[in-house]
């Protein structure tokens, strides 16, 4: 183990910040050499990358959490937080400090168990997600061969686990909540399901790292190729981290807080901090998807490749920001109709599309690059078309716009705790 | 199954799994009964990592618990009787003779049968093969699969379409 450390220490890598993937290769290959078993290296790399993957995940979560309320001050002509630290820099910390003290709060009709099991659910898959993400060319926790099937599964873990918070609370806004959240991901699962078929079909991999390494191959990004997936994709990622204008699962002019109304404390903090990263991760998929991941032209040789990634990352996460201090919420009819009628249809025809464009190119074998601008400028010309027909044919003052009988949430509710049955 | 690690696993796995199965039934509370179904399915997902059938497994956890544990979900919310819980009922033991002679009859036939053992490091890259097989093979079964799907949808609409407007309320 000494021999190991000193070796590591004497050969230079560990500082070496271009990369941080070479760093760890570096660390593993000395154990191993100094005659570690497999499975201990094994142990010792994963170790490495789900504990830095958390770190990671809770200081941008503090740090945006501060931007997020700053931004969104300034764009309503507010200051936002400024009282606590150097221009209000230490109220994530005093936020957090207090959600730790606080006294966790059962409520008496709650279901115990599910009560405090349903932040845990919610708050592992979250986190599993960032393990496809490749944040570098060696970064990647596990680089499964179904990365992008996985991101999927993964978000669909969510829906249970949103429904077992609102039931379990016992508490009619918070299965309100629980029920709107169900439906929305349900429907916009379909949407990300669709878009994501889009790269899958460029790449004809559905490894993350093959969809980045063919945008560099290449050197286009597939948000050239895919206007429309790339549309669907962040706004069924909006509906699935809560953000507004989809934010109708927790509308606070309606029903208190959603399905974590009855939560206070850390278990709140859960939630909170589930739903940041989420949209952490939404973030990292979309850069590593259409906006060709930790490369950038080249600079990626010159600029450590994870910050590249961390950056598009945050810049695409602070469209969401965008979106929230500026968007209205809208109806949850509205939202349905949105992803049924206006963008399943056009996720299907762009899946059509796409899939055609890609015989094409395999069958007559053009120049790449000949390829690739004709696909771009026809997806480009086509998406503007599609969105532009569809929205005149289903926009403003056509179809019904009066907000249906929503059978649904009548009908929601009808399952009551019976005391006798619920463990204490 | 030639190192420890993945014989931990599966008995790990195997105990969640059996045990949560038994919980679905045994449980009274109907929510309960319906998170351990999900536990169910997750340890079967798991069940298929170790057989490294990655792509079947990641299709369990989408499939089962992201959208068949929600039609159950909706089957509870909605049964208008669904407060009631799981209750005694009249065929406990005829059930529970049923289920063993079917789980004898299961075990029996794993123990007597002479499996054979299949060689190499297991399968790599299984989506590619089975998108393959799906497209070529079977494209036949995997289209009717679809169309049958595709009346499913039609009928459930054609069932729940509005009627004329409700007077009552």
């Amino acid at each position: 183990m000494l021999h190991a450390l000193t070796a590591f220490l004497a050969s230079g890598d560990w500082y070496d910040l271009r990369d941080l993937g070479n760093t760890v290769g570096a660390v593993l290959d000395d154990l191993r050499s100094a005659g570690f078993p497999d499975w201990s290296v094994y142990v010792i790399s994963s170790l490495i990358g789900a504990v830095g993957i958390l770190l990671w995940g809770i200081l941008s979560c503090l740090a945006f959490i501060w931007i997020e309320r700053r931004v969104v001050a300034l764009m309503q002509n507010r200051k936002g937080p400024n009282r606590v630290g150097p221009a209000g820099l230490l109220q994530p910390v005093a936020d957090a400090i207090k959600l730790l003290l606080k006294e966790a709060i059962t409520t008496t009709g709650a279901d115990h168990i599910l009560f405090w099991a349903a932040p845990i659910i919610i708050f592992v898959p979250t986190l599993a997600v960032f393990a496809v993400l490749p944040f570098g060319p060696k970064m990647t926790l596990s680089d499964l061969n179904v990365g992008v099937l996985f991101l999927i599964a993964i978000a669909g873990i969510n829906t249970p686990s949103v429904f077992l918070a609102g039931w379990s609370s016992n508490n009619k806004y918070a299965m309100l909540g629980a029920m709107r959240t169900i439906a929305m991901l349900i429907s916009y699962e379909i949407i990300q399901v669709l878009a994501l078929l889009g790269p899958v079909i460029f790449v004809s991999s559905m490894r993350l790292g093959d969809i980045v390494g063919w945008q560099d191959h290449y050197n286009v990004w597939l948000i050239v190729l895919q206007p429309v997936g790339i549309l669907g994709y962040i706004i069924a990622g909006a509906v699935e981290t809560n953000r507004s204008p989809m934010d109708i699962a927790e509308a606070e002019s309606e029903i208190v807080a959603g399905y974590h109304t009855e939560y206070g404390g850390i278990k709140f903090g859960f939630f909170y901090q589930a739903e940041y990263l989420a949209g952490f991760a939404i973030a990292g998929a979309i850069v590593s998807l259409y906006l060709g991941g930790w490369t950038l032209w080249g600079a990626e040789n010159y600029i450590p490749p994870w910050i590249i990634f961390l950056g598009k990352l945050y810049s695409v996460f602070f469209i969401y920001i965008w979106t929230r201090g500026t968007l209205p919420r809208l109806r949850i009819d509205q939202l349905m109709a949105f992803a049924w009628k206006f963008l399943l249809p056009i996720m299907l025809v762009n899946v059509l599309v796409v899939g055609g464009e890609v015989l094409v190119w395999r069958e007559w074998e053009p120049a790449d690059e000949v390829a690739l601008s004709i696909i771009a400028a026809i997806n480009l010309i086509f998406g503007v078309a599609l969105v532009m027909a569809w929205a005149r044919f289903l926009g403003h003052g056509k179809g019904n716009q009066k907000g249906g009988r929503a059978i649904l949430t009548q009908e929601v509710g009808r399952i009551y705790f019976d005391p006798e049955t619920v463990a204490r | 199954m030639n190192s420890a690690g993945v014989e931990i696993a599966f008995w790990v796995l195997a105990i969640m799994t059996i045990g949560s199965a038994v919980a679905v039934v045994m449980v009274r509370n109907i929510i309960h009964s319906f998170v351990a179904l999900i536990s169910t399915f997750a340890g079967v997902a798991g069940l298929y990592v170790t057989l490294s059938a990655d792509f079947i497994a990641i299709t369990q956890i989408l499939i089962y618990i992201g959208a068949i544990s929600i039609l159950f979900l909706f089957a509870i919310v909605l049964t208008p009787q669904a407060e009631r819980q799981n209750q005694e009922g009249f065929l406990k033991f005829p059930a529970l003779g049923l289920c063993a002679a079917v789980s004898a009859v299961l075990i029996y036939v794993a123990l007597d049968t002479n499996w054979n053992i299949a060689g190499g490091d297991g399968f790599s890259e299984t989506a590619t093969q089975i998108g393959v097989l799906l497209l070529d093979k079977y494209v036949l079964p995997f289209e009717v699969a679809s169309a049958l799907l595709l009346v499913a949808v039609v009928g459930s609409i054609v069932l729940v379409s509005p009627e004329p407007p409700v007077e009552d309320d």
